[in-house]
């Protein structure tokens, strides 16, 4: 017993994590876990533009569930606005807005929501109940909002699990890959062998990648094909774009798991890292908890994780028919994650043994 | 290019320190060309560090290397293609076959397809691997993964082998194969370093070093060595060893007492001029009997010799 804590003292990626994982994940939880959603991104289509519609838009403001991004003029330009992912929420306010308050048969305006996630839908049925206009002592409050929810109108949700698993598996099992991959060829002698030759890092790093894309690819296939035939989730874009976007997605995870490969001393420290890596991939990137409810802080740790990107673009591919063009900020970012991480893990790299 | 130096390797002053501990120190080495050059020593003496630090894959606490012209580390990357290195644990892969580790190396090398397909099929054959060819190299005997291991080392014909402790895991017939291999090689052109810690490996080398803690103590041809180690050899043959030993050890004059058998080799320093009658004297006041005789110096004396407490003896070249 003695000899097993001695070893774990002079583990210090060993010994880091042992303090860093409680402390790290607890922080996460904390902060992601927060069904008391607020500052969902929205947008608005005033339609009306009277007073009592603009006092209205005010109303629902003040009660800080919704953060009006951006004011369009048509419906339809609320629809886009969803389909890519830039809102998750539209308000559209017909033209007939003040007549529509007081008649209780009709609801007053319509609240376009992106139904992939049920957390949402649930809050945009809440703001529903909302009163409008000035007779506020109604003594049976109605819906004067009506929800419509897209992309996921039974509120299944396997359809809004579906595409976000498929960034955690590949998250675990691309990192995986990589990150023991320099790592066990050091343990095993390898490495001081391949060194010696004219190999150059830069082919080592691309051999060490390029194979393990098709196999990633491979098993989206096999989540994306379980996930329609046992759970009928749509795939409302093409393949095509499924794949590529899948492809820079994989391609971040490898470089990563390579850069953790060349930190990492032994496989045990590479598979701590990564796991210590994948929590966060699971919390902080909208896959179990609204990315809007999260706290700003938590945000942007989750805008690093390319997890984060991926999960809107396999919501928007799959769920909403959101061309790459719509989604290209999102590829962009995951490009950039592997360059850097590529970059780091090559700089990192080193032919010599001290 | 610079001009052909006669030597393959120079060393100057070449050191290694790994925090406290001194590893390498000081080291100077001529390797010349097309020779086997070998680096006798203990665990530990510095044999790994220097062939690593002649490699580049080691960077020098001081001093500088020239290696085929190349100057280590600093441009070791242009040496890479020259030279051939086996370490001292099987750094293939276990769970290729043998053609498989043979064709990644090819390939690591840029072999063109048929260029590739020739070289394997002659390294095969050279290296006894025919039978071999699609067995897992992890699965192997200790001397068909060292013949592998040699194949791949060779396969793009280096002007440079370094052989760090090659024949540590073989059987001696698999090591009197593989020195063969090693002349034959040597005729070819090929300079070759290798480490070792048997005493009939290093005595079939060229030339050699004996290194200590670091130090180089000894260097060059077996013979030189041999005839130069400033040590008389006295053989006792005793009926009880080891009480005889415990007598002559105690002598002041007497610097190692090694037991071969049945058989104890004394050395003495030169510098007593009778080193019979010490032994024999010795013996008669402790009432042993025993034959005495004077002999040639082995090298493993040449090693007991030099590696012995730092007793005032002068490096021999």
């Amino acid at each position: 017993m003695r000899k097993e804590l001695r070893q774990l003292r002079r583990d210090r990626i060993t010994f880091a994590m042992i303090v860093g994982i409680p402390i790290g994940q607890i922080l996460l939880f904390g902060y992601a876990i927060n069904t008391d959603v607020r500052n969902l991104k929205s947008a608005v289509a005033n339609q009306a533009n009277t007073h009592l519609s603009r006092q209205f838009i005010a109303e629902l403001s003040e009660t800080q569930v919704l953060d009006f991004r951006y004011a369009v003029d048509t419906p339809q330009e609320l629809e886009k606005l969803l389909r890519s992912g830039r809102i998750s929420v539209g308000v559209h306010i017909p033209v007939d807005f003040d007549r529509r308050t007081i008649d209780a048969r009709r609801a007053a305006a319509h609240l376009l929501v992106d139904g992939a996630d049920p957390t949402i839908v649930g809050i945009a049925n809440q703001l529903a109940m909302m009163p409008v206009g000035f007779d506020t002592t109604r003594s049976n409050p109605m819906r004067s909002l009506e929800v419509r929810p897209y992309y996921n109108p039974e509120r299944r949700t396997a359809v809004n699990i579906v595409p976000g698993l498929i960034g955690i598996i590949l998250t675990l099992t691309m990192m995986l890959f990589t990150a023991v991959a320099i790592v066990r060829e050091r343990e095993r002698g390898n490495l001081e062998l391949l060194i010696n030759t004219p190999v150059s890092t830069a082919q080592l790093m691309i051999g060490k990648i390029v194979p393990y894309i098709a196999i990633g690819l491979l098993q989206l296939a096999l989540i994306v094909g379980v996930g329609r035939l046992l759970f009928d989730v749509p795939l409302q874009g093409t393949m095509a774009e499924l794949y590529i976007a899948s492809s820079v997605f994989i391609a971040a995870n490898l470089a990563l798991g390579l850069f953790i490969s060349t930190v990492a001393q032994t496989q045990f420290q590479a598979i701590q890292v990564t796991i210590f890596f994948l929590l966060p991939s699971i919390l902080l990137s909208g896959f179990m908890f609204p990315f809007d409810g999260m706290p700003v802080f938590a945000q942007y740790l989750g805008e690093i994780l390319p997890n984060t990107h991926f999960i809107r673009l396999t919501r928007g591919i799959m769920l909403r028919d959101a061309s790459l063009i719509e989604l290209g900020n999102e590829l962009l970012v995951l490009a950039v994650i592997t360059i850097i991480a590529m970059t780091g893990a090559t700089l990192r790299f080193s032919r010599r043994l001290d | 290019m610079v001009t052909q130096s006669e030597f393959a390797i120079e060393a100057r002053n070449l050191t290694k320190q790994f925090g406290e501990l001194t590893a390498v120190n000081h080291l100077d080495l001529d390797v010349p060309r097309a020779r086997i050059y070998g680096f006798l020593g203990p665990n530990g003496s510095g044999k790994s560090t220097t062939i690593r630090m002649l490699c580049g894959l080691l960077t020098p606490s001081e001093g500088r290397a020239n290696v085929l012209g190349v100057d280590v580390p600093g441009d070791a990357n242009k040496l890479k293609p020259k030279i051939g290195y086996m370490t001292q644990k099987f750094s293939l892969y276990g769970d290729l076959t043998v053609r498989e580790n043979l064709d990644f190396i090819a390939d690591v090398y840029m072999y063109s397809r048929t260029e590739k397909y020739s070289r394997i099929a002659e390294l095969l054959d050279k290296y006894d691997l025919i039978n071999q060819e699609h067995q897992f190299a992890g699965t192997m005997s200790g001397g068909q993964k060292q013949r592998l291991a040699l194949a791949c080392a060779v396969l793009h014909k280096p002007e440079l082998l370094l052989l760090d402790e090659p024949t540590s895991a073989v059987d001696p017939k698999s090591r009197r194969d593989f020195w063969a291999r090693l002349f034959e090689l040597a005729d070819q052109g090929t300079t070759i370093l290798v480490s070792t810690h048997y005493m009939d490996e290093a005595e079939r080398c060229h030339r050699l070093a004996i290194l200590d803690h670091g130090v180089k103590v000894a260097d060059g041809s077996p013979k030189d060595l041999q005839a130069a180690t400033g040590m008389s050899i006295v053989e006792v043959l005793a009926d009880d060893p080891y009480t005889a030993q415990v007598v002559i050890e105690k002598e002041p004059e007497v610097v190692s007492v090694t037991q071969l058998g049945i058989r104890l080799r004394v050395l003495i320093p030169v510098k007593f001029t009778n080193p019979l009658k010490i032994i024999v004297d010795s013996l008669a006041r402790n009432g042993i009997t025993a034959s005495t005789e004077i002999v040639a110096a082995s090298l493993e004396d040449v090693f007991v010799a030099v590696t012995q407490e730092n007793n005032a003896m002068e490096p021999v070249n």
